[in-house]
C-alpha cells in the first residue's frame, strides 16, 4: 500500500460525497462577508475556489487568486471551536409545576462532522483543547461527543500569512498528526491535484472509496518543497527561549502598561483564540418563575466579571487582564496543560481591533527584561537596580 | 399561606420618543402570563388609568430637559421602592443631549416663533443626575428581553443578567465578520455595551453604540485606530455624538476630537 496518493482536483468533489454517504455534516472553508468563514459545505463550488487573505494586525483582505485554489488562503476568523466547543450551549433545563421541580437534563445529540480545511495549527489547536476538556479527571462530555464523532481532512498550508508564526511554535506548517486525512494541494500550469496522506484507518477507508493513484516521488518531493517554502514565508516569529520564566520574571514590566494604553479588552483575541476555552454560565428564568435553563457561554478573561469574586474583581485593570492573558496562553499553560497554549495561527493579531501584536509584546520585553535591566545597572553605576514594583 | 399583595410596576415618561414602553408593550405576551403576580400601576403608553402609589418597581424613561420635570422627577424617586431607567435618553441624557454641546437659548430662537413660552434647562440629563438609581438598563431603544430579564430578576430577587462587556462579545459568538478588521468600517462595538446581540455588524455596518459605554471603554484607543482608518477628527466627534453622546466616556472622547477640530481650523487662518 502506497503511503501517498494523487486525487486529481476534478474527482474532489468525490471526498465530500463519501463523507456524506457516511452520514457526516461537512463543514469547511467559505467565502462569507469579506472573509473566508467556515461553514456547511453542499459541494466544492462552496469553497473559496481561486481566493486568497492578506493579513496584518488588525487587518483581513480577500483577494483574488491568479489561480483555480481550493485552498490558497491561511485562517480565517472562525476556528473548530466553534464546532466543538460551541459559543452557546444549554446545559439543562428546569420545570416547575407546583411545588414540583423537575430538572432536564440536555440531550446532546453527538453530530457526526466532518472538517474539510483544517490547518496544522488548527491540528495543535484541537489537541491542546483535547488535553482541557479531556484530559483531566473531569471530561466535558459534550465536547468528547462532538469531537469522537469528527473527521479531519488536514490541507496542509501552501503559503504563509503575514501574521502567521506556527513555524516559531512547532506548529506548523506541515499536518503531522491528529488527522483522518491530509492534503497537499498542488498547482502546476493546467494540472491541479492533491498529494493524500490517510492518518487513520477511516481516513484510509475513505480515500479508497475516491478515485485515486500511487504518488510517485516526484509528486512527494513537490509537496514537501511547497511545506518547505511556507515554513520560509512566517510573517511573524517567536523567541521561545525561557519563555515561561521570561513572562514570571517580568510581570511587573512597564511594558504592560504600554499595551493596557493600546487595548480595548474587547475580548476579540480569545474568541478567536482557537485554544481559548473559557466559558461562563448564564441562568435564564421564565417571568413567571416556572421555567428556568442554564446556558454555558464563551468568556473571556478581558471581561471584569470573568475574574469577580465576592466584593469586586480580581483583575480591575486592562492592564491586569491582558498580562493574565498572554502569560497564561505562552507561560502558565505550560505549567498547568504541559504544553504552550499557543500554536501561532496569528488570528488574535489580525483580528484585533487596534492590531496588538503578542510577538511584538514579547519581543520588547525580551529585549527589555526587567532582569538583565537591573543586572545591567547594577554593573553601570556599581548599585542594584531599584525594585520595579 | 400568607397572601403576598402584588407589586405595582409603574413606567414614567420624561423627555424621550417613547420608543422603550413601546419595547414594554411588545412584551404583552410574556406580562399576560404574570398578570396575576404584578399590577400594572401606570403606563401611558398603554393606559391612562393610574392606580395610586407607592410603587415597587418603577421604570423610568426619558430624560430631565425642563425645569418642571426636574421636580417630577423627585416626586417620582420619592414614590418608588425601586427605581429602574430604561433606555439612553434616561441613562445618558438621550440624543436630546445634543443640545448640551450647544447654546440651548440660540436654538429656541431660531426655531420657536414665541421663544417666550419655551421653558427648558440648558442641558439634557440622566435621571441619575438628579435622583438615586438602583438600575440602569441601555440601549436605544432597550432591548425587549433584557427588560424582562429586569422584570424577572426584580420579581424572583436575583442580579439581571445583562453583562455590562463589550458588543465584540457577542458579535464574535454569532460568528459575525468583523466589520473594523476585514472592511475597515470604524465600529464602536469594542467600546460599546453589549445587549443588542451585535446586530448592526451582521448587517456589515459598524456599531453606534446604542448602549452606551461598556465597562473601561478605552475611546482614546479605539478613536486612534480610526483616525488610522481614515476618519478625521471630525469624523469621530460625529460617531461619538449620538444617543449616548452626553455618556461621560464618549462626551470626554468627542470633546477632546472637538479641540483639535478647533485648533486646526486655527492653525489653518
Ligand atoms: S488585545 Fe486586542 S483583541 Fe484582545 S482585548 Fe485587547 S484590543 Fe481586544
Ligand atoms: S464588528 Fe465591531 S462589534 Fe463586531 S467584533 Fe468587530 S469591532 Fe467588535
Amino acid at each position: 500500500m502506497p503511503e501517498h496518493s494523487i486525487l486529481q482536483r476534478a474527482h474532489f468533489e468525490q471526498l465530500l460525497g463519501a463523507l456524506k454517504t457516511r452520514g457526516y455534516r461537512v463543514i469547511g472553508p467559505t467565502v462569507r462577508d469579506g472573509a473566508i468563514v467556515y461553514d456547511d459545505l453542499n459541494s466544492t463550488d462552496d469553497l473559496p475556489v481561486g481566493w486568497t487573505d492578506e493579513q496584518e494586525g488588525g487587518t483581513y483582505r480577500l483577494k483574488r487568486r491568479g489561480d483555480a485554489a481550493l485552498f490558497g488562503y491561511v485562517v480565517g476568523p472562525h476556528s473548530w471551536k466553534r464546532f466543538l466547543h460551541p459559543p452557546a450551549v444549554r446545559l439543562w433545563q428546569a420545570n416547575r409545576t407546583g411545588k414540583n421541580i423537575q430538572i432536564e437534563e440536555e440531550k446532546h445529540a453527538a453530530p457526526k462532522m466532518a472538517f474539510l480545511g483544517v490547518r496544522a495549527c488548527e491540528l495543535h489547536a484541537i489537541s491542546i483543547q483535547d488535553k482541557v476538556f479531556l484530559g483531566g479527571s473531569f471530561v466535558d462530555p459534550l465536547y468528547k461527543a462532538r469531537r469522537e464523532g469528527a473527521f479531519l481532512v488536514a490541507v496542509n498550508c501552501g503559503q504563509a500569512g503575514n501574521t502567521c508564526f506556527c513555524a516559531s511554535m512547532n506548529a506548523g506548517p506541515k499536518a503531522d498528526f491528529g488527522f483522518d486525512l491530509a492534503l497537499t494541494e498542488i498547482i502546476e500550469g493546467s494540472e491541479h491535484y492533491f498529494l493524500a496522506e490517510a492518518g487513520t484507518p477511516l481516513g484510509e477507508e475513505i480515500l479508497q472509496e475516491l478515485e485515486h493513484r500511487p504518488a510517485e516521488n516526484i509528486e512527494v518531493e513537490k509537496a514537501g518543497s511547497i511545506h518547505e517554502k511556507t515554513a520560509q514565508q512566517m510573517g511573524r516569529t517567536v523567541d521561545t527561549t525561557g519563555i515561561k520564566d521570561l513572562l514570571y520574571a517580568n510581570m511587573e514590566h512597564p511594558r504592560w502598561d504600554d499595551v493596557a494604553s493600546r487595548c480595548l479588552a474587547c475580548s476579540n483575541c480569545t474568541m478567536v483564540c482557537p485554544t481559548c476555552f473559557c466559558t461562563t454560565v448564564e441562568d435564564v428564568t421564565d417571568l413567571k418563575g416556572d421555567h428556568a435553563e442554564r446556558w454555558q457561554k464563551w468568556d473571556s478573561c478581558f471581561t471584569a466579571d470573568f475574574s469577580y469574586i465576592h466584593g469586586g474583581s480580581v483583575r480591575s485593570s486592562t492592564k491586569s487582564r491582558y498580562r493574565q492573558w498572554m502569560t497564561h496562553k505562552l507561560a502558565s499553560w505550560i505549567d498547568q496543560f504541559g504544553s504552550s497554549g499557543c500554536v501561532g495561527c496569528g488570528r488574535c493579531i489580525t483580528w484585533c481591533p487596534v492590531a496588538i501584536d503578542l510577538t511584538e509584546e514579547v519581543r520588547v520585553i525580551r529585549a527589555t527584561d526587567i532582569r538583565t535591566k537591573s543586572m545591567a545597572k547594577e554593573t553601570d553605576d556599581g548599585n542594584t537596580g531599584t525594585n520595579p514594583r | 399561606m400568607k397572601r403576598i399583595r402584588k407589586p405595582k410596576l409603574a413606567v414614567w415618561k420624561f423627555a424621550s420618543c417613547d420608543g422603550c414602553q413601546l419595547s414594554l408593550l411588545d412584551c404583552e405576551d410574556e406580562l399576560l402570563a404574570v398578570a396575576g403576580k404584578i399590577e400594572i400601576a401606570n403606563f401611558p403608553e398603554a393606559s391612562s388609568k393610574i392606580v395610586k402609589g407607592p410603587y415597587d418597581l418603577s421604570l423610568v424613561e426619558g430624560s430631565i430637559t425642563t425645569p418642571h420635570d426636574e421636580i417630577r422627577i423627585h416626586e417620582v424617586r420619592r414614590a418608588s421602592k425601586f427605581l429602574v431607567t430604561i433606555g439612553a435618553c434616561a441613562t445618558a441624557g438621550g440624543i436630546q443631549a445634543l443640545r448640551n454641546f450647544k447654546d440651548v437659548k440660540e436654538f429656541i430662537s431660531i426655531v420657536y416663533a414665541h421663544p417666550e413660552y419655551i421653558s427648558t434647562l440648558n442641558k439634557s440629563t440622566p435621571i441619575a443626575d438628579h435622583v438615586k438609581v438602583d438600575f440602569e438598563l441601555r440601549g436605544c431603544p432597550i432591548n425587549k428581553d433584557q427588560l424582562l430579564e429586569v422584570i424577572r430578576a426584580y420579581l424572583h430577587g436575583s442580579k439581571p443578567n445583562t453583562p455590562a462587556y463589550s458588543v465584540c462579545m457577542e458579535c464574535k459568538r454569532c460568528g459575525t465578520v468583523c466589520v473594523m478588521v476585514a472592511h475597515g468600517t470604524p465600529c464602536l462595538g469594542p467600546i460599546t455595551h453589549d445587549g443588542c446581540g451585535a446586530i448592526c455588524p451582521s448587517y456589515n455596518r459598524g456599531c453606534y453604540g446604542c448602549f452606551g459605554p461598556k465597562e473601561t471603554p478605552n475611546t482614546d484607543s479605539l478613536a486612534a485606530r480610526f483616525s488610522e482608518l481614515g476618519a478625521t477628527n471630525q469624523d469621530i466627534v460625529q460617531v461619538l455624538r449620538n444617543f449616548n453622546a452626553w455618556a461621560e466616556p464618549f462626551r470626554r472622547e468627542s470633546e477632546a476630537h472637538e479641540k483639535k477640530v478647533r485648533k486646526n481650523k486655527d492653525n489653518s487662518r
